[in-house]
């Protein structure tokens, strides 16, 4: 049961990454997308990371596509209106480079992904991995002990784009 | 599970038969005016009048519109606020919830923001100015409104130190696993464990938590797009936003949705600040009121109770966005962002710092 599950939302995963890639429609790209960050999101909670999935919906979905959403509908220049339908249109360019260096992106990680072995890593040097049901406070500890650092410089550099943007938008006098 | 789901789904069919009747009424009431009369006694029919109405109209797609999106907007839109139900206890019973699952409410912030593209979707595939203006002021409003709704939802979380929200819920009654403390601060020593009642709800637990609420139900009124928040839909100026197009069923599903929103976060604001299925009424003396009106945690009883005293506080809330929204006017786009990001957030960012302060003195 659960197998079925994991192999239909790698389906939609694969496939509505294909259709952000074919569709020659932008709009209808940007809508594809929402379908692979959630399968995505679905992944991760069938790997355990209920934690990291739902950031992923929040992030990407509520936040990032959300916003590219917009950024698509306020660029849209009136001459893609052929026929008073407002479609926005492209052109699939560079099609064999794109090919080429995406084929060669996902081999070499396949590659070195098969040749890792996490499993032995995680034995050598982590604990074994409890069965607790949710990840939330091992995540939580975790944040504020080992990885503090990282934590606090990423608040940092939010702060400074929170402040970066706040100047580009106020009127310049 | 499957239990929860099938209840789930009949709760939000249900729930527009019983908002829509009660939202004419109310106004009429407040308006003083009788309100549906014609069908049926007290106009009880009209509503079902409606809806074969609803059903029977032609669903009708614009020349110009972008077919698949149109079609797909309002279910997309239904579906991510019925996906936010999964996680709600209905009651002291490991059956009335969905999902039992330790980020319940974050779950529940994140799921609910889908809404905001399908109404982008919407609006956009309309292909009609009027529909895309209601989609953006709708979008803005309710990304802004997500931070002090997010916010406050955090001050919740410090108390209660969970994200689960039956456990958030058994904390405030006498099942509660941890002892209380009158007001939450253990230095007065009052025990108000086996008192139950108010006494041991979120609000009194931390007594700013009124307050709080109001800024949780303000962010929930402009989330769920209702008025003085209705800027997306303002019948004077946009014909009926996002949705203009819409007609037939599909509209049906749009205003489903708007009104499963406003039972979910009514839903929401009870289990976090009003004490979730607990029953108002304290123990004192002898007199065991919060036990008479409580049942015994796990029978029949107990958790008839539990649902009815939690459906008695999701639709007072409901009741009182139908009050606020037969008072107040409309507000402008710009009083709305200086409300959000001038009033709200800065409150709200001052109630996390009270909460974590009260969560030290709690323990």
């Amino acid at each position: 049961m659960l197998n079925i599950i994991l192999i239909a939302f790698c389906i939609l995963t694969v496939g509505s990454a294909l259709w952000v890639l074919w569709t020659k429609n932008v709009l209808h790209a940007a809508f594809a997308l929402l379908l692979t960050f959630l399968g995505v999101a679905a992944l991760y909670v069938m790997a355990g990371a209920d934690f990291l999935g739902i950031t992923q919906i929040l992030v990407y979905v509520g936040g990032i596509l959300v916003l590219l959403i917009f950024g698509i509908m306020l660029t849209n220049q009136a001459g893609n209106k052929e026929g008073g339908k407002n479609m926005i249109l492209t052109e699939n360019l560079n099609r064999f480079w794109g090919i080429l260096i995406a084929g060669g992106f996902f081999g070499l990680l396949f590659y070195t992904f098969t040749q890792a072995g996490f499993q032995e890593v995680e034995q050598q040097h982590f604990g074994e991995i409890s069965n607790h049901s949710s990840t939330i406070q091992i995540t939580g500890i975790q944040l504020m002990t080992d990885y503090v650092l990282p934590f606090e410089i990423v608040g940092v550099l939010l702060m400074i784009a929170l402040v970066g943007a706040s100047f580009l938008a106020s009127k310049n006098e | 599970m499957y239990i929860a789901l099938l209840i789930c789904i009949s709760l939000v069919l249900a729930n527009v038969v019983i908002g829509v009747y009660s939202e004419r009424k109310i106004a009429a009431f407040m308006q003083d005016r009788l309100g549906p009369m014609e069908v049926g006694k007290f106009g009880f029919l009209q509503i079902f009048a409606d809806l074969f109405k609803l059903l029977q109209k032609e669903d009708i797609v614009p020349a110009l519109a972008d077919r698949k999106l149109f079609l797909a907007a309002p279910c997309l839109i239904f579906i991510a606020i019925f996906a936010g139900f999964a996680v709600l206890p209905l009651g002291p019973s490991e059956y009335l919830q969905g999902a039992k699952v330790e980020i319940g409410v974050f779950y529940l912030l994140a799921i609910v923001s889908i809404d905001i593209i399908g109404i982008l979707m919407a609006g956009w595939a309309s292909n009609n100015k009027y529909s895309l203006y209601g989609a953006m002021r709708s979008v803005a409003q309710i990304v802004s409104y997500e931070i002090p709704l997010g916010l406050s939802v955090v001050c919740v979380v410090i108390i209660c130190q969970s994200l689960d929200l039956q456990e958030i819920s058994f904390q405030q009654g006498i099942f509660s696993p941890e002892e209380n403390y009158l007001f939450g601060i253990k230095a007065l020593g009052i025990d108000v464990t086996q008192v139950g009642g108010i006494f041991t709800w979120n609000v009194i637990r931390m007594p700013f938590f009124f307050f709080l609420y109001i800024v949780f139900f303000i962010a929930t009124l402009a989330e769920s797009n209702r008025a003085p928040f209705d800027i997306p839909e303002a019948e004077s100026e946009l014909v009926g936003g996002f949705h203009t197009e819409y007609s037939g069923m599909r509209w049906g599903l749009v205003f489903l949705s708007e009104y499963g929103m406003m039972l979910l976060v009514s839903f929401l604001g009870a289990i976090l600040f009003w004490g979730s299925w607990n029953t108002p009424f304290p123990n004192i003396g002898f007199v065991r009121l919060a036990d008479w009106t409580s049942g015994n945690s796990g029978t029949w009883v107990g958790i008839a109770w539990g649902v009815f005293w939690l459906f008695l506080k999701a639709y007072m809330g409901v009741f009182l966005q139908m009050w606020v929204r037969w008072t107040y006017p409309r507000l402008r786009v710009d009083q709305l962002m200086y409300l959000t990001w001038k009033v709200l957030t800065p409150i709200s960012i001052i109630f996390i710092f009270l909460s974590s302060i009260w969560r030290l003195l709690m323990i």
